[in-house]
């Protein structure tokens, strides 16, 4: 790592950040809408009212199309760790291969049987086992996603391995530890609930079209039920998991929280920032840089510790440490990361030679000293380096919770006035699901930001900087082919985006013809 | 058996419509993915210099460990 060449680290994150955002677009509507398709067939099942059915085939059909072009986005990512990321690919051995295997193997079994029965085997098999497909395609595709989010929430926390100088490789001593850690149970039940929010809205949006112009009003108000109802409890258990992955956050990537709530000092009774506009500086750390701000006095100690006088520390403190509270500076850490790096080169060596002895001391050091490894690549640096991008987390972290909140009296208000039978006369609210369902997506986008950009500079907490991970391949390939990517995406977003609107014109009747 | 499998996917593919132009873009996508991209912007990096898990790991410890700038 004798030269770092920063672009080259930054135009690998932007690809990687593109590709992923644009998954993101297709995955959480897949997760929810296979969902509400289940149960709408179920109740097609329970009633036998053919109407349901219609409602059913429908809603799969914008299902297909979603499935279809958002269908193998992910295996891109993929490509980019062996290419972009090598270092960090073999660093993370086992641990993120086993799930992205098991991933690969669920998602081809699922989608090459169930799906099909779903799509082709009406008439053809009983209603009960086509039922029973359609419930395992939700379930099956609920369950992939668990497997990359688990892989996703050990680099927020890294946990149940060992590393192994020989192989210079992270192998997985405890599954169970990775599997159920906090950060994961919460990573995965927040993402899915928050694909269940969006494909809710996305049916509400749609239903709402359809009654505004005296179209399919029964099937609207047939699908605002099912979907608010869904999105009602989803929403509701959103925000308690998001509540759960604030406390996570608070306890595994203290930085990561203070740039959420743009809090430069730590306090004891710590407000939560409801609203706030933030100066332009980033790096110092020693000022408060709120122009403007809506504080709401000792609930970010209540969310983050569950206890109004807990403190909570802030960037300043992170940096420069707080004796008080036991917290080292960052300083410190990156001497106990550098003295693990030359322990480990140390051994290298010493083995090389056949230094028994000194190998082992080496060892030693490096193991006790390995939590903070990934500080000792930022050994001569600004530790203000280690900031995270203060302002695109907090303004993102503050979208995704405003939305949020936003979402769950929006189906309560949907769900109310279809209840009541008076939706069909209250254009300005179904105009307004139509306009939530960009929303939505932008809330999905917005929470992947926080998790991601909020974590900075880190690939691997605390143990592998992005700058440690990056492969040495020319910065010219890694924008040629961020300029490639972006061509292909939005050439298939648009295909998607005119294919499905098409299909939401053409109605059910004329796609039931077809 | 086995048949009936086979019958149940082609009756499924040539009863499609809208699903038909779906399936050309999964083939358009798939191809520029794996014949283009994969093959000619994304070799396994350290496959594409080693030939051995040994001299990977031996690469990555000296990237790893040589932070002197």
């Amino acid at each position: 790592m004798e030269h770092i060449d920063f672009s080259l680290v930054d135009w690998s994150r932007a690809q990687f950040a593109l590709t992923a955002l644009y998954h993101w677009i297709f995955v959480p509507l897949t997760l929810g809408l296979s969902f509400i398709i289940a149960i709408m067939e179920t109740l097609y099942v329970k009633t036998g009212n053919p109407e349901w059915k219609r409602i059913t085939k429908y809603w799969m059909s914008l299902f297909g199309i979603n499935f279809a072009i958002g269908v193998a986005t992910g295996i891109i990512l993929e490509f980019e760790f062996g290419t972009n990321w090598s270092n960090y690919s073999w660093f993370v051995g086992d641990i993120f291969g086993a799930p992205l295997a098991i991933e690969g193997i669920m998602a081809f079994f699922m989608e090459s049987t169930f799906i099909a029965i779903m799509f082709f085997g009406w008439n053809k098999v009983s209603k009960k086992f086509h039922l029973l497909s359609s419930w395992l395609v939700a379930i099956g595709s609920n369950l992939s996603a668990l497997w990359i989010l688990v892989a996703n929430a050990w680099m927020q926390n890294p946990t149940g391995m060992q590393f192994n100088p020989e192989t210079a490789r992270n192998e997985m001593v405890d599954f169970w530890s990775i599997l159920f850690s906090p950060v994961a149970i919460n990573k995965f039940l927040h993402t899915i609930t928050s694909g269940y929010v969006l494909a809710s809205i996305f049916v509400i949006g749609i239903s709402a079209w359809y009654i505004i112009r005296k179209r399919e009003v029964i099937l609207g108000k047939r699908s605002i039920v099912v979907a608010g109802t869904f999105g009602l409890i989803a929403s509701l258990y959103l925000a308690f998991t998001g509540d759960g992955s604030a406390k996570a956050v608070a306890q595994y990537q203290p930085m990561k929280l203070a740039a959420m709530e743009g809090l430069y000092h730590g306090s004891e009774n710590a407000p939560l920032v409801a609203i706030g506009i933030l100066d332009d500086v980033e790096i110092n750390v020693d000022e408060d840089h709120f122009i403007a701000e809506l504080p709401i006095p000792g609930a970010l100690s209540m969310l983050a510790f569950g206890d109004f006088d807990a403190f909570v520390p802030g960037i300043y403190d992170l940096v420069h440490g707080n004796e008080e509270q036991g917290i080292i500076s960052y300083q410190e850490k990156i001497k106990i990361g550098k003295k693990s790096i030359d322990a480990l080169k140390a051994y290298k060596v010493a083995k090389k030679e056949g230094n028994t002895n000194e190998a082992e001391k080496q060892l030693k050091i490096f193991k006790e000293n390995y939590k903070y490894f990934g500080f000792g690549y930022y050994a001569g640096h600004d530790p203000h380096e280690l900031i995270p991008p203060v302002k695109i987390t907090f303004y993102a972290f503050h979208i995704m919770v405003s939305l949020g909140t936003y979402f769950i009296l929006f189906f309560a208000l949907m769900l109310f006035y279809t209840l009541k039978n008076k939706i069909q006369d209250k254009n300005f609210i179904l105009k307004l699901a139509v306009w939530t369902i960009p929303l939505a997506f932008i809330s999905q986008e917005a929470g992947w930001i926080v998790a991601e950009v909020g974590r900075q500079p880190w690939v691997i907490q605390d143990l592998m900087p992005t700058i440690a991970a990056v492969s040495k391949i020319a910065t010219t390939n890694v924008i040629i082919t961020f300029f490639l990517f972006l061509a292909v995406f939005t050439a298939l977003l648009i295909a998607e985006f005119k294919i499905m609107l098409t299909q939401i014109k053409k109605g059910p009747e004329e796609i039931s013809k077809n | 058996m086995l048949k009936k499998i086979f019958n149940f996917y082609k009756e499924g593919f040539l009863s499609m419509k809208t699903g038909k132009k779906l399936w050309i873009i999964i083939g358009i996508k798939l191809f520029i993915m794996f014949a283009i991209l994969k093959i000619f912007f994304f070799n396994d990096f350290l496959s594409s210099k080693f030939d051995n898990d040994k001299d990977k790991g031996d690469y990555v410890i000296e990237q790893l460990t040589n932070i002197n700038k």
